[in-house]
């Protein structure tokens, strides 16, 4: 259409950034239809959401309400009272360090704390700012006869120590490298 | 479609059968511990290798073909023994070989079809082999009512439930009980709620019963948050059928059409064979309309509870069904039974309580009722964990001790190391010391000790574990998982946590002991649901049986478990240390001075009390120490 090239890329990448959250809201209304549209599905709906984005932006919080009529105090209410729901994104990949009382007890803190300092997060700030992973607790997993625990991307390693779990975190970064 | 109960027992039969041409019956244990642990690998070599050598039959092959006869491979749910993961079992002949890796395959197969058996694989213990599972000190306690077909059938297949007398309850219920007389065997049997409250099962039925409406639900409850329990995720995730089969019985005895069955989002593999389990019993018509050829139509649907502890109230688990957040109701409110999902009368039951339904039905109240003690029948599921040999699940009568679940069943403490307390109950429950060992596991001994059934979480602690550090972590999850709905809760649990804190950290205050116990009483009389009412218990009991910790935190100044990194110091004994440099090398903040030949001193100052050079001396030298209390640099305390 235009004739010219250079500007015609310009438009068409500012036309790109534009529809992209147009197309996130054509999958989001997707998702809330096979929901039935029903207020009273609103969980799940935001479970759904929250496997689509991999965490539940404002945006996408503000226009399920106004889908569901319902306000969107509600649909924050309930997005933040579930663990399972995320308001910051996360990293690419999840480091879940299990703290439930037989990992407890067994100092799976102490896994937590090395991972902390080798990679300098801190409470409210527990992905690294390559955005490659993100340092989480979970209060069980179910295989405390391996605690202590450390699930790397669903895979459980067991009776893991802090030197052992930093040398598994440390795997996931040298990956990121080689691509 | 299974058209009739006569049709039942027929499918029974020819599975039954079929099971019994399987001839080894190899089960590898694909419950949660085991997978973790390497199980999924072991049982992917077993279908490739008997795959390979061609005799692989599964029982709805051998069902249509009577004539077949071959090896099984069966991926069961969890064998409880978590500890010795990954399990297999070998059937008819019933041996039980532990920490099984893929490479032990073939041994195994080619054992199991000679009879013979792989000496090496046996569970050993103070220099005895074990053959049988029975005969392990582990199995041999335990009762197993719940859990009887966890571990040994195809927890996705329909078929082997069924040849296992599954749904015979139900189709006697359809066939020849009234919905009265459903409800008067399970008040008969003295079942009582499992989730943890222990409310005589058949009253809730017959409120629930007894409610007007047309439209009834039944929730099946398995939201099980509590740190350090997997009993509710593991029974779903071996034998998913029996708490259907429970669910519809209770759909029929007080008249609900639909069930929901409320199980976390967190528990993957148990979302997907619950979904299964529905998928299975839909296409045989055991869910759906018509039940078994009846006038009775009953669904059920599922809903995955996104991770609030609060939701195992049933106020707050209804609310988060419909979309809200989980708040408990205000009082008064309307009981469940009478106003629940959707208004409307709700049975809402755990999922241990739905699977013992069957069992009750099929082999009637009296059978039930003569298990377990006078108030407390049947029997309890326990995830028994933390400092003990034998981690795992499992299943007792009410009525044993503690000191027989932990010495008996659990193998005792390893290491050498002396019993301090077991935590029973999660973060609602308590910690009981030695000299409540001999206390009879039922719900009102352990109310009356200050404790709790819980769900049933059962952690051991020993003398490395810190009370008072125990007690703050179970607040510091109650306080996290508090919906702040009442105050003395939202708030009384926070103070709580900053007291206990400041003592863990050293800055404990003189007044601090009476300040927690009026804070736990309060909180405890001031809150509506039963998070709040029983989130002070951990410290409660804690300074009722452990005070004198509290007292040598906060006036000492020491940790005498060596636990709480402020009340604690490392130091290299001078005639040990043999001035290797490995901790000076290790240490990250450089706390240790010293050189080649100049023996190490930790500089105290200095020192995070990270325990690296602890862990790096070697054992040979044993030159770091752990010492309760501050040192300071001269080296006095």
């Amino acid at each position: 259409m235009n004739a010219d090239q250079s500007k015609g890329q310009v438009s068409a990448t500012t036309q790109m950034a534009s529809e992209r959250p147009q197309r996130q809201f054509f999958r989001l209304n997707e998702i809330i239809a096979e929901q039935g549209g029903r207020n009273g599905n609103l969980i799940a709906i935001l479970q759904v959401v929250q496997q689509e984005y991999r965490y539940l932006p404002e945006e996408v919080l503000t226009y399920i309400a106004v889908a569901l009529d319902l306000s969107p105090a509600t649909v924050f209410g309930v997005a933040t009272f579930f663990t399972q729901f995320s308001l910051e994104p996360k990293g690419r990949y999840l480091v879940t360090i299990c703290d439930g009382t037989a990992c407890h007890v067994q100092r799976s803190m102490s896994i937590y704390d090395a991972i902390c300092r080798k990679y300098n997060l801190k409470e409210g700030q527990l992905t690294t700012p390559d955005m490659l992973f993100t340092l989480e607790t979970v209060a069980c997993v179910g295989c405390c006869g391996l605690a202590p625990v450390m699930i790397v991307n669903g895979e459980v390693h067991g009776h893991i120590t802090p030197d052992a779990a930093v040398t598994i975190v440390d795997t996931l970064a040298s990956r990121k490298e080689e691509k | 479609m299974i058209r009739s109960s006569q049709e039942l027992d027929q499918l029974q039969k020819r599975y039954a059968d079929a099971i019994s041409h399987q001839r080894p019956r190899i089960l590898v244990c694909t419950g949660t511990g085991c997978v973790s642990a390497g199980g999924f690998k072991v049982l992917y070599a077993f279908r490739d290798y008997v795959r390979e050598r061609g005799d692989l039959v599964d029982v709805e092959l051998v069902a249509e073909d009577p004539d077949r006869h071959g090896t099984g491979v069966i991926a069961p749910g969890c064998r409880g023994f978590c500890a010795q993961g990954p399990l297999v079992e070998i059937e008819p002949d019933g041996t039980l070989y532990v920490k099984v890796k893929a490479s032990d395959v073939p041994d195994i197969v080619k054992a199991a079809i000679t009879g013979e058996t792989v000496e090496r694989l046996l569970y050993e213990k103070d220099g005895k082999r074990y053959h049988s599972p029975y005969d392990i000190p582990f199995y041999l306690h335990q009762k197993q009512i719940i859990l009887l077909n966890c571990g040994h059938i195809d927890a996705e297949s329909l078929p082997e439930y069924i040849a296992r007398g599954g749904y015979q309850g139900l189709a006697k219920v359809l066939t020849t009980m009234t919905p009265e007389e459903v409800i008067e065997e399970v008040k008969r049997s003295g079942l009582r709620g499992l989730g943890g409250g222990g409310f005589p099962t058949g009253r809730k039925w017959d409120a629930c019963w007894q409610a007007p409406g047309e439209e009834k639900y039944i929730i099946c409850n398995a939201d099980e948050g509590d740190p350090g329990a997997f009993m509710d995720r593991s029974l779903l995730e071996g034998d998913p059928h029996s708490v259907l089969e429970g669910m519809i019985i209770a759909g029929y005895a007080v008249g609900a059409k639909r069930g929901v069955i409320y199980v976390r989002a967190e528990y993957p593999l148990a979302v997907k064979r619950v979904f299964i389990a529905i998928a299975q019993a839909r296409e045989r018509g055991l869910l759906g309309r018509n039940i078994l050829g009846s006038i009775f139509d009953f669904d059920v649907a599922v809903f995955q509870g996104a991770g609030a502890f609060v939701c195992g109230e049933s106020t707050a688990l209804v609310l988060s069904i419909e979309g809200k957040r989980g708040m408990p109701k205000s009082l008064p409110r309307p009981r469940t039974t009478e106003k629940g999902l959707w208004d409307k009368p709700t049975l809402l039951n755990n999922v241990k309580t739905f699977a013992n339904i069957g069992h009750i039905i099929n082999k009637g109240a009296d059978w039930f009722a003569g298990i377990g003690t006078a108030k407390s029948k049947g029997t309890a599921i326990f995830a028994l964990t933390g400092k003990i040999a034998n981690c795992g699940l499992i299943e007792i009568p009410m009525g044993i001790t503690l000191r027989q679940i932990i010495y008996g069943i659990g193998g005792g403490i390893p290491a050498g190391k002396s019993f301090k307390a077991v935590q029973i109950g999660g973060p609602s429950g308590g910690c009981l010391p030695e000299e409540h060992l001999d206390l009879s596991i039922d719900f009102d001994s352990l109310t009356a000790a200050g404790a709790m059934m819980g769900s049933g979480g059962l952690v051991v602690l020993s003398e490395d574990d810190c009370m008072v550090e125990i007690a703050r972590f179970f607040t510091k999850f109650t306080q996290n998982e508090s919906c702040g709905k009442c105050v003395p809760c939202r708030e009384g649990t926070k103070r709580m946590l900053e007291i206990l804190t400041r003592i863990t950290e050293g800055k404990g205050r003189e007044e601090d002991i009476a300040l927690l116990e009026e804070l736990a009483t309060t909180v405890k009389d001031g809150s509506l649901c039963g998070l709040g009412q029983t989130a002070p218990n951990p410290v409660l009991t804690t300074l009722r049986y452990f005070r004198d910790e509290y007292i040598a935190h906060i006036s000492e100044r020491r940790c005498l478990s060596k636990v709480c990194p402020s009340l604690i110091s490392y130091y290299i004994a001078p005639d040990k240390c043999k001035a290797c440099m490995i901790c000076l090398r290790k240490c990250p903040v450089e706390a240790i001075r010293g050189a080649k030949k100049e023996v190490h001193v930790i500089d105290q100052d200095n020192c995070t009390r990270c325990g690296i050079c602890l862990s790096v001396c070697p054992e040979r030298f044993s030159a770091v120490q752990c010492i309760p209390g501050r040192l300071n640099n001269g080296g006095e305390r």
